[in-house]
């Protein structure tokens, strides 16, 4: 197993914490430890997590961290080899056979050859990093797929041969955890749960995200946002809900509604199903009260 | 060569997590050696988090595997036992130590209430009718039982254009291309799980049951079954004899817990233990065959069923209780995993448990 000690001047999870921070994002030292490891052991990073904690953020900070071009496989249910590896431009073939006439030509030259995010990974792989996202998603066949992508690096192309890594890729997976992922699939990579941020953390990420919000609203939203999490919703908000939550409240208060109205009014942004809300609807006013609190 | 002492408890870490049913492989042991040396380590945390981030546990399960890490690294032993206590479990595939027996004769009690009137009302014609839907059953499984898109590509009429061949025939054509040779994707029958509860509460219901097992054994693709009780019991195999009763026969001699108590919880637990069994439920049409009266606590049986659901593509529980109209779900432990199904419905006689998966397959087995 090829270890390296140093990524793109980082040599621990420390100073890896800290690049993330100035790429926008704040990592905890749980993330910056699985990051950093995945990096040094050369091996994919399995992000879980409910949705709405910043997976892919996640992968989108350490992408500029690593200055690298964010390459990103959305998967689903019924996904297949020519939308994740490789596909033939074949109106382009034939064109090139006609006008090509009695001569030869090579109708499987790179021009001919549109390449999908694996096989872009593939071919570049010091300057991208492969994002798989919503892995739980695609079915199980696709699962076993990547699992045999992930151990070699290699994609054979029959009319090619084989398209190798020169070093093994970075690749970040990201999964809602609305299924099991296969076991031999977890133990190739290194893995990070990431759950909702502590309410310091999530405040200092309001802060960050959203430049126009003051202090005392970011605390105020962060504490009735974890309110809201501890309730049985269906969709409880994530931290993106949390920083347009501020941001709409702050703008409403801008506009001259009274603070606990303005979060009141903006409770779209934060709750995004009927049943969620009309459950919530109620108590929210009390909630919000003892939240400013 | 001995590795050096300092070594010891990294390596002794996954043979102790395997004992408290984790998966660890080699070459994890290998990448959190590996991910020590790389981060120092300073402290004593820095070896949690690189046992955490190489070996990743479920989220649920991290206090269990921070005990374990606690155990080797720290020689600190926990008074309670582990949740389940996993060693013993897969030896056998034995719910032994959950002690049913003694208790057994309240649980007969409040299953017999349940289910005595069915069985008045079922014992003269339940063979006839059992053979009739288990025949039907058998013919109709190929066609109506779920299916999934495969990845695989055939020739058909679909979406997806077929350039192999229609190279050919332009070659054969001299480059003329009459009709669009098209690929559509090849649909794969699901697999199907089915889980009996054997339990003395099931008795009227097991052999028709048992029949319907056969005969989705023989007319499905790849269809599993097992026996719940005291023990877990995988029944496949013996189902695969072609003649029923022949089969019948078989399965019964295997089952050595007819009529017993049952621990749902636990006994769904010993089968996810298993990750050769667990592999069975993985996008499969689950299906459980039980009254839902359970010894165990609701908590048990609700958190093997979470697991369950995680895993299967659907998940459908038959109860005979469900046959009375004024039926209503409404013990702790059908309460519990009520979310958790796609449909609670009627397991009273072999022809309304035969309608019921073919039913279900029907709604929801066209991708």
């Amino acid at each position: 197993m090829p270890v390296r000690r140093s990524i793109a001047g980082l040599d621990g999870p420390a100073p890896l914490a800290r690049a993330m921070r100035d790429a926008q994002y704040i990592a905890d030292e749980g993330f910056a430890t699985a990051a950093y490891l995945a990096l040094a052991l050369g091996k994919p990073l399995l992000l879980e997590g409910a949705p709405g904690v910043g997976k892919t953020e996640a992968a989108k900070a350490l992408a500029s961290v690593l200055g690298r071009e964010l390459i990103r496989l959305q998967c689903y249910e019924g996904i297949d080899a020519a939308a994740a590896l490789y596909e033939w431009n074949f109106p382009r073939q034939m064109l090139a056979i006609r006008q090509a006439g009695e001569a030869y030509v090579n109708i499987y030259a790179d021009e001919y050859l549109i390449a999908r995010p694996l096989l872009l990974a593939l071919q570049a792989p010091r300057d991208r990093l492969l994002l798989i996202d919503e892995i739980d998603r695609a079915d199980h066949e696709f699962e076993a797929f990547l699992l045999e992508f992930l151990s070699d690096f290699a994609i054979s192309i029959p009319e090619r041969g084989t398209i190798r890594a020169a070093e093994p890729p970075v690749v970040v997976l990201t999964s809602n955890r609305t299924r099991e992922l296969h076991e031999a699939l977890r133990r190739r990579c290194v893995y990070h749960w990431i759950g909702y941020p502590d309410p310091a953390l999530e405040a200092e990420i309001v802060m960050m995200r959203a430049s126009t919000v003051a202090r005392a609203t970011a605390d105020r939203v962060v504490a009735a946002v974890n309110r809201l999490r501890a309730e049985p919703l269906a969709k409880p908000p994530g931290v993106a809900e949390t920083v347009e939550w501020a941001e709409a409240a702050t703008l409403l208060h801008a506009q001259g509604v009274a603070w606990p109205r303005a979060f009141a009014r903006a409770i779209g942004v934060a709750l995004k199903d009927q049943d969620d809300l009309a459950f919530m609807a109620p108590r929210l006013d009390a909630l919000l009260v003892d939240a400013a609190a | 060569m001995t590795p050096p002492a300092a070594l010891a408890p990294f390596l002794a870490f996954a043979p102790a997590l395997r004992q408290a049913g984790f998966a660890a492989a080699p070459e994890q042991t290998e990448a959190f050696i590996a991910a020590v040396g790389l981060l120092g380590p300073r402290s004593l945390r820095d070896i949690r988090l690189a046992a955490h981030a190489v070996f990743g546990p479920a989220p649920e399960r991290m206090a269990e595997f921070d005990s374990v890490f606690d155990q080797v690294f720290l020689g600190r032993f926990l008074a309670a036992p582990m949740p389940g206590e996993p060693e013993e479990l897969p030896a056998a595939f034995d719910a032994a130590g959950l002690d049913l027996l003694p208790d057994a004769g309240e649980q007969h009690e409040a299953g017999a209430e349940a289910t005595a009137a069915e069985r008045l009302s079922r014992r003269d014609f339940a063979d006839a009718a059992g053979d009739d839907a288990a025949r039907r059953l058998r013919r109709r499984a190929a066609r109506d039982l779920p299916r999934r898109r495969s990845r695989r590509l055939a020739p058909g009429r679909g979406g997806i254009g077929d350039p192999r061949r229609a190279f050919r025939q332009m070659l054969r054509r001299d480059g003329e291309l009459t009709v669009l040779p098209t690929r559509r994707r090849r649909r794969r029958q699901r697999r199907v799980l089915l889980l009996i509860d054997v339990s003395g509460s099931m008795k009227a219901a097991t052999e028709g049951t048992l029949k319907l097992a056969h005969a989705l054994v023989q007319g499905g693709e790849r269809v599993e079954a097992f026996t719940i009780g005291t023990r877990l019991t995988r029944i496949t195999r013996a189902l695969r004899h072609r003649e029923a009763g022949a089969a019948l026969a078989r399965a019964s001699g295997l089952v050595a817990d007819w009529d017993g108590g049952t621990r749902l919880g636990e006994a769904l637990a010993v089968f996810l233990a298993v990750p050769r069994f667990a592999a069975f439920a993985r996008g499969a049409l689950v299906i459980v065959v039980s009254d839902g009266l359970e010894r165990g606590g609701p908590e048990a049986l609700a958190a093997s069923m979470r697991r369950l659901r995680g895993l299967a593509w659907g998940l459908l529980w038959l109860t005979p209780l469900a046959a009375d109209p004024a039926f209503r779900p409404e013990t702790g432990a059908l309460h519990a995993i009520l979310p958790l199904l796609d449909r609670l419905g009627d397991g009273g006689s072999p022809g309304a448990i035969g309608s019921e998966i073919l039913g279900f397959a029907r709604r929801a087995g066209r991708p």
